[in-house]
């Protein structure tokens, strides 16, 4: 049985309570970004860009069998360890479940500021978009 | 006459305080404003609480003082730029402001179809986008003369656009707030003035790192913000040339900018009220006094011989960096770098230098013209003000150095 959203955000809460500091965190953001699958180029074109003033996100966004699939890539490696989290979370999701989730555990993980409408970093739009697909195929399957 | 570095860092609240959060941040990024000195700060938290009228409007004995103080920051402005009558300083909200005001009063009245519009390559946002406003709305054409490779103006380009005789306005920056070198504002007025347009300087920066005598440099046009320069947001000036303001039209109609009103018609209050429609943001206005004497009191001289140490020191130290590049590296550089290193993306510097507790600038610096010219998409901005240390640039360095460890 596939974990709820819930469930899979409570996992990273644990995970990053484990580490001691706020450096251990953004090492190991940085090491997700680079484990991030690389995005096919072709996927980068300029409507699938999300542009923000520090930093330019690419997401491509998938429906499968009722369930959302996401792909996604950025310039910068710490928004791209944050995408990470996302994708783990979101991909493989109904358009219900997505809808129906909120993103406090990246408050919880203290990476608040990340996901600020003041931060022009790309990832609030991310999850717009994230948002707006879910909505679009919901309204598809209705 | 305040020497001492110590002595100018005991003014500055926030390097006594704890900081935000608790986390004490070393702070650079004093281009984008600067933090408040203790007499701003008590200047205005007290007329907020004992003489909070609007101004010029009223005869009660409140009104007069809230008037009083207001006038003070024009008269304090007045002094700092040696300008040679209070008519000629208008307070705005700030330089994006005051742009937006010149570009539309100069534009209504002397721009016309065919005319151009001459800017440098190195402008701010807000010095190219009510430019490009104007000429969409009049049918000017804008032009553009070159920032070389080490981001010093190309002064013969410059000269040449201007030698064709169209250029009605030129509008460019004292110091870009990118590339951090104090431009030839003085050379470019000459230049100006030898073609026939009148020049628009954006000080922005430059009244803080260079400062600007009206007389000395006779541009026409002078903007700058007041919270870059120690007063409270809100506050900009724009300084026009008497004779040249007098002939312009008002811009925002309302109240404070008339001389009669009727029904069908008004007339318009002399300079440089007819430019301020409405309430001013009158407390804050007033605090370009306190600013001004702060920026006054201290040894301006000594301040800038220091800046320029660290400055110097501080490319040096990032040119000894693989893969690091400053952007503006020639000619006489204000206490402002912006760089880039290869394989580290500046958002991910900017964080992690927060991080490690000093606050740096990254993104576009809303100059995306000038950053795609030289195909960036973003920088990391250090910028320094009179209370920053060489200390505090040695964190900064060894920070920056522990920040690419983990980056590359």
């Amino acid at each position: 049985m596939q974990q709820t959203i819930k469930e899979v955000q409570q996992e990273i809460v644990d995970s990053f309570a484990a580490f001691g500091d706020w450096m251990d965190r953004y090492e190991y953001l940085i090491e997700l970004g680079r484990d991030l699958p690389v995005i096919d180029e072709q996927k980068k074109q300029e409507e699938r860009l999300i542009k923000g003033c520090q930093s330019r996100v690419w997401l491509d966004t998938e429906y499968r069998d009722g369930r959302l699939w996401f792909t996604a890539d950025s310039d910068a490696i710490i928004t791209k360890g944050i995408i990470s989290l996302l994708i783990q979370v979101y991909n493989g999701r109904t358009p219900d479940e997505i809808l129906a989730a909120d993103n406090s555990f990246i408050d919880e993980i203290g990476l608040r500021e990340n996901l600020s409408p003041t931060r022009a970093n790309g990832l609030v739009a991310m999850m717009e978009q994230i948002r707006g697909d879910a909505l679009k195929f919901k309204s598809q399957q209705d | 006459m305040i020497q001492n570095k110590e002595k100018i860092r005991s003014l500055f609240p926030y390097l006594q305080s704890a900081g935000c959060g608790g986390r004490q941040l070393i702070y650079f990024d004093n281009a984008a404003t600067t933090q408040k000195p203790r007499s701003v700060i008590d200047a205005a938290t007290r007329w907020l609480a004992d003489s909070n009228a609007n101004v010029h409007r009223a005869v009660y004995g409140l009104a007069a003082a809230a008037t009083e103080h207001y006038e003070a920051g024009r008269e304090a402005v007045r002094e700092l730029i040696n300008a040679q009558a209070r008519e000629e300083i208008v307070i705005t909200s700030g330089t994006t402001a005051s742009i937006n005001l010149l570009a539309n009063v100069y534009g209504q009245r002397y721009i016309r179809p065919g005319d151009e519009i001459l800017l440098s390559e190195g402008e701010h946002h807000s010095n190219i986008v009510p430019w490009q406003m104007l000429c969409e709305r009049t049918g000017a054409h804008l032009r553009y003369f070159s920032v070389k490779e080490d981001g010093q103006w190309d002064m013969e380009e410059a000269e040449r656009i201007l030698s064709e005789g169209k250029v009605r306005m030129v509008s460019a920056a004292h110091i870009s707030n990118v590339l951090g070198i104090v431009n030839p504002v003085a050379e470019l007025t000459v230049l100006a003035h030898r073609y026939g347009a009148v020049i628009h300087i954006d000080g922005a920066q430059g009244i803080v790192h260079a400062g600007i005598d009206v007389q000395e440099i006779p541009c026409d046009f002078y903007s700058f913000s007041g919270h870059k320069l120690y007063a409270l947001t809100g506050t900009g000036v724009l300084y026009g040339r008497r004779d040249l303001l007098e002939t312009l039209p008002p811009w925002m109609g309302g109240g404070e900018m008339v001389d009669t009103v009727t029904y069908s018609s008004t007339t318009y209050a002399p300079i440089p009220l007819r430019f301020e429609a409405g309430t001013p943001n009158f407390i804050a206005a007033a605090t370009l006094r306190p600013a001004v004497d702060f920026v006054t009191s201290i040894d301006i001289a000594q301040v800038r011989k220091n800046e320029e140490e660290m400055t110097a020191w501080l490319m040096h130290e990032m040119n000894s960096i693989d893969g690091l590049r400053i952007y503006g590296a020639g000619g006489h550089k204000a206490p402002l770098v912006s760089f880039t290193v290869e394989g580290a993306h500046h958002s991910d510097i900017a964080v992690l230098l927060d991080k490690m507790g000093v606050a740096v600038r990254s993104g576009q610096m809303c100059s995306e013209p000038l950053l795609n010219k030289f195909g960036q998409t973003g920088v990391v901005r250090v910028s320094l003000a009179a209370y920053n240390t060489m200390q505090e640039c040695e964190v900064f360095i060894s920070s920056l150095r522990r920040v690419l460890e983990m980056l590359r």
